[in-house]
């Protein structure tokens, strides 16, 4: 008994250390108001904000900022407020998920190929594979052949949800992989492990009560930025016009669709970059931040 | 060094093997029909016919390895005919990577659109690489200085901003509103003279500036970080200690070992390079080689797009190697048995 609140005193003054650190970060701090932010007004926008994005007004097209559409209207007379709202919940679930699913992927194989050592040489080989493939070009060529199938089977929003999604986290699990796997080959070798191995506990066991653990910090940095590299790939195929289509506006397909007019409504280019541009910054901001928070050497000497 | 450089060649062989069956496979696979974009009047049996001339009826491990033959044998045969005029064996019958779209062997296309891209993307690499030099050795140099922070801000910028918004905003700015340089690129124009060498410089402005700035923010990050990591080094003290001029310790000596990693990452960068282009070009509508690739994408040209693909992993995994065979050149500590 005594030992578990012992443990759960340590794990409180772990967080509130990282917190004392991470706070000195000033940019990670901003970076971090900045991501929740925007993460809030695309959560909770559309209820204040209650224009449909997809609500015509021909009357009232191609117009720069008003007061009734404070972010300008596109061709077709949309709001652009309502538009990019709903664009950032796409655009960011997709980041999301997308991240979720590299990291499992990374954190496994990371974890298989450096624990296990006759595993270690083909995971090995599959990441330079993977890391030798043309990831652009390749992602460019999946969406083109299997959208339609896609869109045939869930449906035309979700199929191609699926489609972007997974296709981004399967091919960016690599650096992550690396990352967990070397890490794992230090942690291995320390004396906690040998304990463990000695009183008798199982590969398993120490892989995820021992091992795991040890490595979260560098697999959270690498969440942090896979998010955002996510969303860059995201935008980059929807601006490419070969992501998501238009009646589903994420920020990179506002950005597509504004390009076309942008000597008449610039500003429609600027909403949606700014948006992509400033999640980026923060999520890095915030990964630097973690990275020292989290590293128990700079912790410790400052 | 030289067992090792040989080694590392023979493993490529079979990882550009298995990444070019992945990209047959995955084009093969797809549900999708070269004949499905001609019109639809055209009957059912013209369609099998167009289809059986495109060789589709054959099994797909034998086109597969059609497509190997041809790539790897018969159109450097024609690379080496077309440069020098040496014939080797029958050269009129050898069969070529065709498209589906333009019916003109891919390998031509490819020729015609890779000036483009090297210009642009070449000179905006070489650029990148010119301005990180000094902004990173001076941002480490006088770490926290205000240029320091200014550098490595502006580098943060660069290197999170995606560069199809940083290229929009570049035409907004100087195409639309100030109207400096043109904003769509004049594929047409040929440089014969002064007026229109300049006319060309202007239109490659904005684009190069836009990969220039990304590139030069990505080196000068770790051209300061690594630059950071030498200058407290002992040999740093040793050179300063026995009355070394400050400025050849630092441009000298420190600069020099802190380009090690550096030169890698420029090796490994310059594939990545070529797929960034596919972005950038699409903005300012240069024809280099990712503009071919999305039109082959889009017109569903399967010869086109493999081929096209298959270079950029085969130019990955040769830069991997000499990235890998450079490290191992400047670092003496690294030796290769």
């Amino acid at each position: 008994m005594s030992t578990t609140t012992n443990n759960q005193q340590k794990e409180y003054s772990y967080l509130a250390d990282v917190w004392k650190q991470f706070s000195k970060h000033k940019g990670a701090v901003v970076g971090m108001l900045i991501f929740f932010t925007i993460i809030l007004t695309t959560m909770l926008g559309p209820f204040v904000w209650r224009i449909d994005p997809d609500a015509k007004d021909l009357k009232h097209r191609n117009e720069g900022p008003t007061i009734t559409h404070p972010f300008g209207t596109d061709n077709l007379g949309r709001d652009m407020l309502a538009a990019n709202l709903a664009g950032g919940r796409i655009s960011l679930s997709v980041g999301l998920i997308a991240m979720v699913i590299s990291i499992l992927i990374g954190t496994v194989i990371g974890l298989l190929s450096g624990y296990f050592s006759w595993l270690d040489g083909p995971l090995m080989r599959l990441t330079d594979l993977f890391l030798a493939l043309p990831i652009l070009p390749l992602l460019l060529v999946i969406i083109m052949l299997y959208r339609d199938t896609l869109r045939g089977i869930f449906g035309p929003e979700l199929g191609i949800f699926i489609l972007i999604v997974s296709i981004i986290g399967v091919t960016s699990w690599m650096n992550t992989a690396r990352i967990v796997r070397g890490d794992v080959l230090a942690a291995k070798e320390q004396e906690y492990v040998t304990a463990a191995s000695a009183l008798g506990s199982g590969g398993q066991r120490i892989i995820w009560k021992h091992i795991l653990p040890n490595v979260s910090s560098p697999i959270l940095v690498s969440a942090a930025l896979g998010m955002a590299s996510a969303i860059i790939t995201e935008s980059a195929l929807s601006f490419l016009g070969l992501g998501f289509p238009s009646d589903i506006p994420t920020w990179g397909r506002l950005l597509f669709d504004a390009k076309d007019f942008m000597s008449l409504t610039p500003l429609r280019v600027v909403w949606p970059g700014m948006a992509i541009s400033l999640i980026v910054l923060s999520v890095t901001y915030m990964g630097d931040g973690l990275r020292d928070a989290l590293d128990p050497k700079i912790r410790s000497s400052k | 060094m030289f067992t090792f450089v040989l080694r590392r060649l023979l493993i490529a062989i079979p990882t550009l093997l298995v990444i070019s069956f992945v990209i047959f496979f995955i084009l093969d696979s797809a549900p999708n029909d070269p004949t499905g974009n001609l019109p639809l009047t055209i009957p059912p049996e013209v369609r099998q016919k167009i289809r059986d001339s495109l060789g589709l009826d054959q099994p797909m491990y034998v086109r597969y390895v059609k497509w190997l033959r041809q790539f790897l044998i018969y159109e450097p045969l024609n690379l080496l005919e077309e440069n020098t005029g040496i014939k080797i064996g029958d050269s009129e019958g050898r069969l070529r990577i065709v498209s589906y779209a333009t019916r003109s062997p891919v390998m031509e296309l490819i020729a015609e659109r890779m000036p483009q891209t090297l210009w642009v993307v070449g000179v905006a690499y070489l650029l990148g690489i010119i301005i990180s030099i000094p902004i990173g050795v001076i941002s480490a140099y006088r770490q926290y200085s205000i240029f320091d922070q200014v550098g490595t801000f502006v580098s943060l910028i660069g290197f999170s901003l995606p560069t199809f918004f940083t290229g929009l905003l570049m035409i907004i700015i100087f195409g639309v509103k100030l109207r400096w340089f043109p904003s769509v690129y004049d594929t047409t124009l040929v440089v014969k003279d002064w007026k229109t060498f300049v006319l060309q410089v202007k239109q490659m402005i904005m684009p190069v500036t836009v990969l220039t700035f990304f590139n030069a923010s990505r080196l000068t990050r770790f051209l300061r970080s690594s630059m950071l990591d030498n200058l407290n080094m002992d040999y740093v003290r040793t050179a300063r200690a026995k009355g070394q001029k400050e400025q050849v310790v630092v441009w000298g000596h420190v600069l020099r070992n802190s380009l090690i990693p550096v030169v890698t990452l420029i090796a490994l960068g310059i594939p990545g390079i070529f797929g960034g282009a596919i972005i950038t070009e699409q903005i300012f509508r240069v024809n280099g080689l990712g503009q071919l690739l999305i039109i082959a994408i889009q017109g569903a040209d399967i010869p086109l797009v493999q081929t096209l693909t298959f270079i950029f992993a085969v130019l990955i995994v040769f830069f991997n190697i000499i990235a890998d065979v450079a490290y191992g050149f400047l670092d003496p500590r690294i030796r290769y048995s």
